[in-house]
């Protein structure tokens, strides 16, 4: 099987056209010795049958199948209307490429003008792009526009990030001009950042909600931020801003972070969704694709890319970013999302994230020896201090169909008691007994 | 309403934000379960937004609209897409079954290792996959799409040459002038130098110019194989033992690699490293513009520093194993593009060794065909074979008035997307064409009648070409007003009646 769809006497035919007399000939600019004449050593064919018995076991050995899911630290079990699978599998736009014919591409442009708008409007900026690969990235990206931006180098990250965004961060930045503020009481504490600032930081990068679910104070940020000139990156959880005041009307000049949650699966932690937002004066520094709306030459209104020039493809080494393949058929799926649950479901929908988890968060105080790691307030998503390890609660759980939570342990050896536990509209109220009853019973083997 | 003629009768096409309006919604959320507390409360001192201007639409009018736009795309189901450098094949719906199955899906990244076994099975056989097939010695499935692997591959040099106490004298990357364009804006983000190689007169690598600008600041050369022309590097062997001996790395970009599975493996041509664009080679859906994937490959003493974590495996035991001290970091928030991994593990495996090596030869027969056929109506600057890709240019055009451009919207007439066009940069007016290997010999004639059709009708209607396309959804949209104007998001968010003046796509 290679879905080809040549016949031996077509290929015979095809060959005599263009005037070879076998086809190693079309081969002649290969030098011969590191032509392979081996098959590869590779296992298959296998038939359709054979595919699904061999990846279906695979898939059945995951405990994603059968497991109820706390688990959350960047990668979320939100709920996705049927209507959201249904439209976004269709061929015309998941076999479709980049829509660079615009005349045969509205379908896909439409979409993504409408991803932008709706990005724009729930972060609160200006202008926003078709998306970039993940949170990690779009943060890495935004703090790389606003070296460009400011003439600065240093970047700074107030409070607790995602420790793997941090460590992306460090990759592209190469370790250099970046300087992590402590997280004091799990969440960016004033006088750490007033000390960490000054007239050589390009930006300030703060998360919001952070990696413990904590609800920072944008607005503090902010003005200390723009005080000394830097600019101001918030990554924000898209749900959450359904909710709270957006970062980009409180002054942040870039908001960025990680539409997974917003009709995508978590899918082993991919494909992600990064989206970007930004002020319109930082438009022309924008990584990414961006969809704009004009006319054709009926007076039809139509949508096409814009700012090519800001692209590799057109600026090569010049360009503003190097990406060029970004993640549209979730950035597809996000729309469809947004558009489904429209202004009602999205509020809907994190306002059951802050009752459950809320509810989930009292309950697991009362157990003995469980208290919250941090005081203040949380969206969907809280750190929860064991009397025990994190790693056995998880384990205790997996008996029990349950994955109660992130062991933070494998991020930092001091956060080892540390469960991060995210309770989502999709967990109910049985579900969260159940999940206490791992929490007590784990708790009393200790 | 009498006088209405039937057009505009048509039901307009209106943004979601232009319809519906307050009291319609979607799918209804579960009433709330457990002991409702009031929201201002639970979130005590924080600003709660005011208003969110979203659309309020139900959900046959949602389904509508989004199947209503799917119907404006073309896309490889529908028909031929010879888009260069890009490899438009058909997308083996298996792919996306499994990658569906609920064990992948719903699976989460940062759950134990013990509850996530296939998932990691999945990556470790597929970095072998590709390890066989490219002759490499390991592979990295973090990097997202071809442009983040081109990046992960330089840092890879970079740290090789730190790792020898060269990381500060080897600052200068060469890089064709054929090259994408990705290439050079990957190395100035490590903040290195690209230094432009010309092409020979047959399209491959200048030797001389190559020897001339090696030196030991050289800290990489980069090359695509085949060249976008589509020809093969004849002095492939010369240029990375050039290279070498200068103590450079040798980066092979694998936009290409569907000319070469099961023929050639890149790192018996000498490459150090080179990026695997999945969802081309392997067949994973585009997505109207990704995900991709862009696995990176290696030779043995680049291995050290690939991202972490890294899949292990003991006694049939996956585990994803942190600590390697030389490792240059993650480049992703996960494990890369998972679902499109498992897609192209799907695809590997049901083609099997020899269903591999027949994508390879069917692709090159196919471009060739296509190449001499076309060869005979437009100008080939390349008369040499090609391999699974060619570029002609349409400057002969010229003299009608007519541009690459206007040869690309008429076919869109026919059904046909357009090749890639003004790319590569080193021919003027350039067509670059790949027709894949699931393209059967019909729709390689039918394309080849459009082309032939489109030569006689600049000769003969310059304005059928320079008016098209006319039978699309909308016809030539004017860029310069998007670029001028920068509508970027929708203009009226929610007003008392946001449908009752709409402005439609409709309109005439």
């Amino acid at each position: 099987m290679s879905f080809t769809g040549l016949t031996t006497h077509e290929e015979q035919r095809m060959l005599r056209e263009i005037g070879v007399g076998a086809f190693d000939e079309l081969l002649d600019a290969i030098p011969e010795r590191v032509v392979l004449h081996q098959p590869l050593p590779i296992p298959g064919p296998l038939s359709e049958i054979e595919i699904r018995r061999t990846l279906g076991e695979w898939s059945r050995t995951n405990a994603a199948d059968r497991a109820v899911s706390f688990l959350g630290a960047g990668a979320y079990d939100h709920w996705i209307p049927s209507a959201v699978n249904a439209v976004a599998m269709r061929s015309e736009f998941a076999t479709a490429y980049t829509p660079y014919q615009p005349e045969v591409a509205q379908g896909s442009l439409t979409a993504i003008f409408q991803f932008q708008s709706m990005i724009a409007e729930l972060t609160g900026c200006d202008v926003a792009n078709a998306s970039l690969y993940d949170g990690s990235t779009a943060t890495v990206e935004a703090a790389l526009l606003a070296r460009g931006q400011t003439g600065r180098k240093r970047v700074v990250v107030a409070g607790a990030l995602h420790p793997n965004y941090l460590g992306v961060l460090r990759t592209y930045l190469d370790g250099r001009d970046l300087t992590i503020l402590e997280n004091r009481g799990g969440s960016c504490a004033a006088l750490d950042l007033r000390a960490g600032l000054g007239p050589d930081v390009a930006c300030v990068i703060y998360q919001h909600p952070n990696f413990f679910g904590l609800l920072e104070n944008p607005r503090g940020i902010h003005a200390m931020a723009h005080e000394v000139g830097a600019l101001v990156i918030a990554v924000c959880d898209p749900v959450a801003l359904s909710l709270i005041e957006p970062p980009g009307k409180a002054g942040a000049d870039m908001v960025v972070g990680e539409a997974q949650p917003l009709g995508n699966p978590p899918s082993f932690g991919g494909p992600m969704l990064g989206y970007f937002a930004c002020k319109q004066s930082l438009v022309r520094r924008m990584p990414g694709r961006i969809a704009a709306e004009t006319n054709d030459r009926d007076g039809r209104r139509g949508f096409v890319l814009t700012l090519q020039t800001r692209e590799q493809h057109i600026r090569r080494e010049k360009a503003t970013s190097n990406i060029c393949t970004n993640q549209g058929l979730m950035a597809l799926r996000a729309t469809i999302h947004m558009g489904l649950l429209g202004r009602q479901g999205m509020r809907d929908v994190a306002e059951l994230c802050v009752q459950k988890s809320h509810h989930a968060a009292q309950l697991a105080t009362a157990v003995p020896g469980y208290r919250r790691a941090h005081d203040g307030a949380f969206f969907r998503e809280f750190a929860l201090e064991c009397p025990l390890d994190a790693s056995a609660i998880v384990a205790r759980g997996m008996t029990a169909g349950i994955l109660p939570g992130v062991d933070l342990g494998q991020f930092r050896p001091e956060w080892k008691r540390w469960l991060l536990v995210a309770v989502t509209e999709q967990r109910s109220a049985q579900e969260i007994e159940r999940w206490v009853q791992v929490l007590a019973d784990a708790g009393r083997t200790s | 309403m009498t006088t209405r003629s039937l057009e505009n009768l048509t039901f307009p096409r209106r943004l979601l934000i232009e319809q519906g309006g307050p009291g319609h919604r979607g799918p209804e959320l579960p009433r709330c379960d457990v002991p409702a507390v009031p929201i201002a409360e639970l979130l005590a001192g924080i600003t709660l937004r005011e208003t969110l201007a979203f659309p309020e639409v139900s959900e046959p009018e949602v389904v509508r609209h989004f199947i209503e736009l799917s119907t404006l795309n073309h896309h490889i189901d529908r028909g031929f897409y010879p888009l260069g450098s890009c490899t438009m094949k058909y997308n083996p719906k298996i792919n996306d079954e499994i990658a569906a199955l609920p064990g992948f899906a719903l699976a989460h990244p940062l759950g134990p290792d013990s509850a996530n076994q296939g998932a990691l099975r999945v990556i470790f056989e597929l970095q072998r996959l590709l390890a066989a097939i490219t002759g490499f010695a390991a592979v990295t499935t973090q990097p997202s799409a071809g442009a983040q692997g081109e990046m992960t591959g330089l840092m890879l040099i970079r740290a090789y040459h730190r790792s020898r106490g060269e990381g500060e004298t080897r600052v200068k990357v060469l890089v064709p002038d054929s090259a994408h364009g990705t290439n050079p804006a990957s190395v100035n983000l490590l903040g290195w130098e690209t230094v432009t190689i010309p092409s020979d007169e047959r399209a491959g690598v200048d030797l001389h110019a190559l020897s001339r600008a090696l030196d030991s600041t050289t800290a990489a050369v980069m090359l695509t194989v085949p060249n976008t022309i589509g020809q093969f590097e004849r002095n492939i062997l010369e240029v990375t033992q050039r290279a070498h001996a200068v103590g450079a790395q040798v980066y092979m970009d694998g936009a290409n690699l569907n000319a070469l599975v099961g023929l050639v493996r890149p790192a018996d041509l000498g490459f150090d490293v080179m990026h695997i664009n999945v969802h081309k080679t392997f067949s994973t859906p585009h997505g109207g513009g990704g995900p991709g994937a862009g696995p990176v490959a290696v030779a043995r003493h680049l291995e050290p520093f690939l991202p972490v974590p890294v899949v292990v495996e003991r006694d049939g035991q996956y585990t994803l194993v942190h600590d390697r001290p030389q490792s240059i970091g993650r480049v992703h928030a996960f494990h890369g593009n998972f679902g499109i991994l498992t897609r192209a593990l799907t695809y590997i495996l049901t083609l099997g060794p020899e269903g591999l090596r027949r994508v390879s030869r069917t692709a090159i027969l196919n471009a060739n065909w296509l190449m001499r056929r076309l060869a005979k109506t437009y100008e080939l600057p390349h008369a040499e074979h090609c391999m699974h890709e060619f570029v002609l240019s349409g400057k002969r055009l010229r003299k009608h008035g007519v541009k690459t451009l206007d040869v690309a919207k008429r076919l869109l007439d026919f059904g046909i997307h357009a090749p890639t066009v003004y790319f590569p940069l080193i021919i003027e007016e350039a067509l670059m064409i790949e027709p894949t290997e699931t393209e059967t010999l019909d729709r390689l004639e039918h394309f080849a009648l459009a082309m032939e059709r489109i030569a006689r009708e600049a000769t003969d209607h310059p304005d059928l070409l320079l008016n098209a396309p006319h039978d699309t959804p909308v016809s030539r949209l004017d860029e310069g007003r998007a670029a001028r104007e920068l509508i970027l998001k929708w203009r009226a968010p929610l007003g008392p009646e946001p449908a009752s003046t709409p402005e439609t796509v409709g309109r005439r």
